[in-house]
């Protein structure tokens, strides 16, 4: 073979910088394109239900008059669930995810655990909704509350932050533990003292994406019975009801309604007039995703800065 | 001797036992889309007249799905588009639920075209039954082949998802079977979605319940229907479904509440408020009210306790405000 003579290897170069450039651009593109798409989504909705974005929006309960209908009942409910769901999920997800990666043996069990659990964050959610209806609505006689509804979602997202789980523990160098082991640490001491905390913005991570997903699903929460008009709140602990005072955690056995699903209602009502309190009940959603996601960008921020390696 | 976090996880659990107690006061209602807005408006209004003492919750989970929860007795309510059906009648004698039928209101489904459409001045039931049938799938894809007097132009459909009660209606009615209905038509549960198609589609033809069109009549155009009976043209008004002249397209709506419930005092109060206020609300929700004497044969059946059903487990197509009430009074 003969040496490619200067020009040659000038052209190959010229021809890596253009295909460079081409993949460059294809690259901000698409960036671009999934950025306008959200701008141009969050814009629409703040034009069209900007007139709604008042106090009384977010105090008033839903209504058939689309001037006076607000939100109360769906962000109440919404918030409350998530906080059901974060409970359940949180420590599950983890404690399973921690045993998978530090404790079981690597046998055939071990793999279709873990095939399972991929496949399981595949399933499409309404499934999740018609084994809950059985098991917590109806065997464990929960009802159509929020405690149902909580740990409806945190099954549904249980998968998805044991997998982050396990990644975030992978990511650990494996001499932290060889290191915490010669030192005299038991497995316990090591995952309590090492492995959890430094996994720990990856495993928050996880939980959000989780949480985020949870916080926008209306299929399985309406299977087991959300409600659509609800004028009133769970019982606040310890205050008087009107029928004593309300148990600690009376306001897990109360009926619900949440955020998509009031604004599923309303879009798709007769009167145009709700498609604006759809518009702004959409941008308050989107606005406490993004909040959850600020939460856990500073939280992951915070720990991250605590981890010396 | 206990960590203070054993006393709370403690607290906890005996707090979850004791729930159930404030749930004592609660009014349940569930069942149909269709009934769902008049339901709603006098919950809304029944809350606000009570201070907010007693509870009322509303849920949509169609006709069929509400009587699911009605005859396992978790509902006090049901809101249904349609009678209650042999089998739904079955499911509740095998739970021991009774019930009282309480017609609330009538609905007109409205077959809807583009107002920029020229060729449409009525419709026939034979009409429609060429058009919808399940053997024009496919075949039946331009204006003129319904009738020849019509252009040549394409047709576009749009109609009720196969989950709903309007769907199942209007097979019936102008098909001759329940859910029997051509494939090939944009179809959505969601009636806004009908709207914009026929509203943006000179060649488009839907249907939907009455309110949607009333909401709309700027963006759309209702199609007189030729009656089977009379042979004239009616188009869908509330006069025109009081005066029982639009046929066969005109259904009562109903709520059917629980025999035993009735023993509970809000649950009586809810019916009086209801009969008292509906035919007002009704119209503010652009259905159809019933004249006054139905209300008050509502009320006089719930007093008297006349359980069951006056149409013995099947839909009926095209009966009439007046054979309605005759119906009733026989009970």
């Amino acid at each position: 073979m003969k040496p490619l003579t200067t020009e040659q290897i000038r052209a190959v170069i010229a021809r890596g910088k253009t295909n460079d450039l081409i993949f460059k651009s294809l690259g901000i593109f698409c960036l671009a394109l999934a950025l306008l798409v959200i701008v141009a989504l969050i814009a629409d909705m703040v034009m069209k239900g900007s007139e709604r974005f008042t106090v009384d929006f977010f105090l008033n309960f839903a209504s058939r008059r689309a001037t006076e209908a607000g939100i109360l009942s769906a962000w109440v409910g919404s918030l409350l669930v998530m906080l059901v769901t974060a409970c359940a999920a949180v420590p599950l997800g983890v404690a399973a995810g921690l045993y998978l990666e530090e404790y079981a043996k690597r046998n055939w069990l071990t793999s279709i655990i873990e095939i399972n659990i991929t496949n399981l964050a595949a399933v499409p959610s309404i499934v999740y909704g018609l084994l809950a209806l059985g098991i917590f609505v109806y065997q464990f006689g929960f009802g159509q509350s929020i405690l149902s509804a909580g740990l409806t979602l945190a099954l549904l997202i249980l998968p998805i932050i044991i997998v982050s789980t396990r990644e975030a523990i992978r990511a650990i160098p494996a001499m932290i533990r060889e290191g915490s082991m010669a030192v005299g640490a038991t497995r316990w001491q090591t995952c309590r003292y090492h492995i959890v905390p430094y996994a720990m913005p990856g495993i928050l991570t996880g939980v959000i994406i989780g949480l985020a997903r949870a916080i926008g699903e209306t299929a399985p929460i309406i299977t087991i019975g959300a409600l659509t008009f609800i004028a009133f709140l769970p019982p606040v602990p310890l205050t008087e009801t009107g029928q004593g005072t309300a148990g600690l955690f009376d306001w897990l056995m109360s009926p619900f309604t949440v955020m998509p699903i009031q604004i599923f209602n309303w879009t798709s009502r007769p009167d145009p007039a709700f498609e604006v309190n759809a518009a702004a009940a959409g941008f308050v959603l989107m606005a406490m995703v993004l909040s959850m996601n600020a939460v856990a960008i500073w939280l992951r921020y915070r720990l991250r800065k605590n981890i010396k390696w | 001797m206990f960590k203070p976090t054993q006393i709370a996880v403690a607290l906890g659990l005996a707090g979850l036992f004791a729930a159930g107690a404030a749930n004592a006061q609660v009014i349940k209602i569930d069942g149909s889309s269709t009934v769902y807005p008049i339901t709603e408006a006098v919950a809304e209004e029944f809350q606000k007249a009570k201070k907010n003492a007693i509870k009322v919750t509303v849920g949509i989970s169609g006709t069929g799905g509400g009587f699911k929860k009605f005859c396992r007795g978790e509902t006090d309510f049901s809101n249904a588009s349609r009678p209650i059906t042999a089998k739904e009648m079955e499911d509740c004698k095998a739970a021991g639920v009774q019930y009282v039928e309480m017609p609330v209101a009538f609905d007109a489904l409205t077959i809807v075209i583009n107002p920029k459409n020229t060729f449409l001045k009525q419709v026939t039931v034979e009409e429609m039954k060429k058009l919808w049938e399940p053997a024009a799938q496919g075949t039946v894809t331009k204006w003129s082949q319904v009738n020849p007097a019509w252009p040549d132009a394409p047709v576009k459909l749009f109609g009720a998802g196969a989950d709903s009660g309007t769907f199942e209606y209007f097979t019936e009615a102008m098909v001759g079977k329940a859910k029997s209905s051509r494939g090939d038509y944009t179809a959505s549960e969601d009636d806004n979605v009908l709207v914009q198609g026929v509203s943006r589609d000179v060649n488009a033809i839907g249907y939907f319940g009455y309110a949607y069109y009333a909401e709309n009549t700027a963006k759309l155009k209702a199609l007189p229907v030729v009656s089977p009976k009379t042979g004239k043209a009616v188009e869908p008004s509330a006069a025109n479904v009081e005066n029982g002249t639009y046929q066969p397209l005109s259904r009562p709506i109903f709520v059917y509440v629980k025999a035993a419930s009735l023993d509970k005092p809000e649950v009586k109060e809810f019916i009086e408020f209801y009969m008292k206020h509906g035919a007002k609300l009704t119209k503010e929700v652009k259905y159809v009210p019933l004249p006054a004497a139905a209300y008050t044969g509502n009320l006089d059946h719930v007093a008297k306790k006349k359980l069951g059903t006056v149409f013995g487990g099947k839909n009926e197509i095209g009966i009439t405000i007046e054979e309605l009430m005759k119906r009733e009074a026989k009970m």
